[in-house]
């Protein structure tokens, strides 16, 4: 039967609207079927155009026939349709090629510096477990059992001579195994880091802890290296991956504190809108963290150990320190900070 | 005349409407029904996921410990030890490389795509959406996923590790309780969220995919017969179609899409006793009914569609 036929045959003036229309919907669900099934290729630019387009159609008409039409299975369908439609007209429309571009190119440091008092928060709150860490073992020694987990603590104990504690430091350059060796730092680290963000879910408090019993351990080490006259070594050797190293855990954190702050004290919004707002800015901190993770374990794995000298490491340390500075807080591209104006909390 | 209702069955329909459904309203000014996933869904989608994760890492881990095991081999035959080793290194990389993707951005990559779903939630028909109505952005997504790690990472190896020593101290019961909260979070609020959604701002729905159904007063029975109008056996009028609202008709629709002979028959009993039919003309025989459930339903429909068209809307027999 022809459609013609089939439009005048049809007793109901809302079956009728109906059949008029069916052709587009059926167009737009067969363009949708495909999109989600990921195969875009496939589709012609004619389609791409006309996916907006005959969204906006079937929109109007599920509007029209609420209004005048009874037909249960219909109604169902177009909304079904429109809501299909409507997820990818409204989807998540970058690439992930585009959203790193937009990424690096000023989103990531225009979220790191929206969280700026979070991230003064967390400094201050590092600094102050590096201190406990070597308050605390100056008073007693025991601490620094307690504190420095078994994996650090091989030859690195109170009471290791100076040769020992400078090997440490110093003469790893035969090492093998070293790509092995920064993977896995990565991951461990990356999973750290990935905690210290999570657990500012329960407003920011375990956050702060897990920060203070980390640098409690640096601290705790720092005197161990002190003592026997090797503070500067140490540093050195702590600076080359950990300027980039720390800095991502003092993020990791502050985006952590970001929503624990933010759920804690909300303002004038309501809780569950302060926490998404946060929990979002937040969010592009923490794609930034892994990668900074990821340079901090190639760098801890190659130049730390092929560097065999105090003012090398300092000066990769220092160097990848102002890079990270300048690229956060000196390069603003227009368009970033005007987004930061925006999302500014506090 | 007390009403002679449909059967139970049939009304269930009505009761549907839960504390799951919501509405979106979209830039167009249109409000979209959604409904909530379940959580007993949404537990069943993690299960499915969690276990193509479990497959993928292990057929990653067989994969390269067979080519590790190959490459060993190879070397003590040729005696290539240096370079054996480098790609024996290179294969521990990649594990390990592999084993941080598969646990971090396996749900990444997949609610990235034009779906917004896993695998295991494209399984069981759900997706996520965000929560105010607006664009799913890559950043909800990262942050839903990064809240993963204690809501379930953690928890799992904590139970591993709580099973392999098999101390709980008081500690124990704490860290316990501390994930307890987390795994019980979409049970204390009433968009179902758990605590990544909550942070994210995005929530779990249904996505349902409809096909579009017959034209009723188009096709079936009645125009199979090649009358444009309804039989004059089956005309109804005003007192006999003023009896049933939109509610009904909706049923009715139901049970002429369904085709199940049984509930036509007690629908069209039930009507035929409710509107008094056939007043005083012979009974129709049995067989019939489709066609009679047809014509009733689209003139029922004509008219409730008319009174609509004039801002006149009946919702049930009630009304």
């Amino acid at each position: 039967m022809s459609e013609v036929g089939a439009i005048e045959r049809a007793a109901l003036r809302s079956d009728r609207f109906r059949l008029a229309r069916e052709g587009d919907w059926r167009r737009l669900e067969a363009i949708v079927s495909r999109m989600e099934k990921g195969r875009l290729r496939s589709l012609s630019d004619e389609d791409v155009q006309a996916l907006p387009v005959l969204y906006r159609t079937v929109a109007s008409s599920l509007s029209i026939a609420r209004e005048t039409s009874l037909d249960a299975a219909t109604l169902a369908y177009l909304e079904s349709l429109a809501q299909r439609a409507w997820f990818l007209v409204y989807g998540p429309r970058l690439t992930l090629l585009a959203w790193l571009r937009q990424f690096l190119g000023g989103g990531w440091s225009a979220a790191v510096r929206a969280i700026w008092l979070d991230v003064l928060i967390a400094l201050a709150v590092m600094l102050a477990g590096v201190a406990v860490g070597w308050l605390l073992v100056a008073s007693d020694v025991e601490w620094y059992h307690a504190l420095v987990p078994g994996q650090f603590a091989d030859a690195r104990v109170p009471g290791a001579s100076r040769e020992v504690l400078h090997d440490t430091l110093f003469g790893n350059e035969g090492k093998n195994a070293m790509s092995t060796f920064a993977a896995s730092l990565f991951s461990n680290n990356a999973q750290v880091s990935i905690l210290a963000f999570a657990l500012g879910f329960a407003f920011g408090l375990p956050t702060l802890m897990l920060l203070v019993h980390n640098t409690a351990v640096m601290g705790a080490m720092i005197w161990l290296y002190h003592g026997q006259g090797l503070t500067i070594d140490f540093l050195g050797w702590l600076a080359v991956h950990g300027t980039t190293e720390l800095f991502a855990i003092l993020l990791a954190g502050a985006a952590g504190l970001h929503i624990g702050r933010s759920m804690a004290f909300p303002g004038t919004r309501p809780v569950a809108q302060a926490a998404a707002e946060a929990g979002r800015r937040a969010a592009t901190v923490m794609a930034g963290v892994v990668l900074m993770m990821v340079v901090a374990a190639v760098l801890e794995a190659f130049p730390r150990q092929l560097v065999d000298n105090t003012p090398g490491r300092f000066a990769i340390g220092g160097f990848m320190l102002m890079f990270w500075l300048v690229y956060f807080y000196a390069l603003r591209p227009r368009r970033a900070r005007s987004a930061t104006a925006k999302g500014a909390p506090a | 005349m007390n009403a002679a209702s449909l059967p139970t069955g049939l009304v269930a329909g009505r009761m549907r409407r839960s504390d799951r459904e919501r509405v979106m309203v979209t830039p167009e000014g249109i409000a979209l029904p959604l409904t909530l996933a379940s959580r007993g869904t949404r537990f069943g989608a993690l299960v499915l996921d969690l276990i193509f994760i479990g497959l993928l890492m292990l057929v990653t881990t067989v994969a390269l410990v067979s080519v590790a095991g190959g490459t060993a081999v190879f070397a003590a035959s040729e005696g290539e030890g240096g370079n054996a080793a480098r790609a024996l290194e290179f294969l521990a990389v990649l594990w390990i490389a592999a084993m941080f993707l598969f646990r971090n951005a396996y749900f990444l990559f997949f609610e990235l795509g034009p779906r917004g779903a896993t695998p295991g939630k494209r399984i069981t028909g759900i997706r996520i959406a965000a929560r105010d109505g607006g664009r799913l952005s890559a950043e909800m997504v990262i942050a839903r996923n990064l809240l993963r790690d204690i809501e379930l990472f953690l928890p799992l190896v904590f139970l591993a590790s709580a099973s392999d020593g098999g101390d709980m101290g008081a500690a124990g019961l704490v860290a316990a309780a501390w994930f307890l909260i987390f795994a019980l979070f979409p049970f204390f609020n009433k968009d179902r969220l758990r605590a990544g959604d909550f942070i994210a701002g995005s929530w779990v729905v249904e996505a349902p995919k409809r096909k579009l159904e017959a034209v009723m007063s188009a096709a079936g029975a009645a125009s199979a017969a090649g009358a444009q109008q309804a039989p004059p056996a089956y005309r109804f009028g005003e007192a006999e179609l003023s009896v049933y609202g939109e509610f009904e008709l909706q049923t009715l629709e139901r049970v002429l899409r369904e085709k199940r002979p049984d509930s036509l028959r007690q629908v069209y009993e039930a009507i035929c006793k409710k509107i008094g039919w056939p007043p005083d003309k012979p009974i129709v025989g049995g067989g019939d009914e489709r066609l009679f459930l047809e014509c009733y339903y689209t003139q029922l429909r004509a008219r409730l569609e008319a009174g609509m068209r004039m801002g006149k809307r009946k919702a049930d027999k009630f009304g």
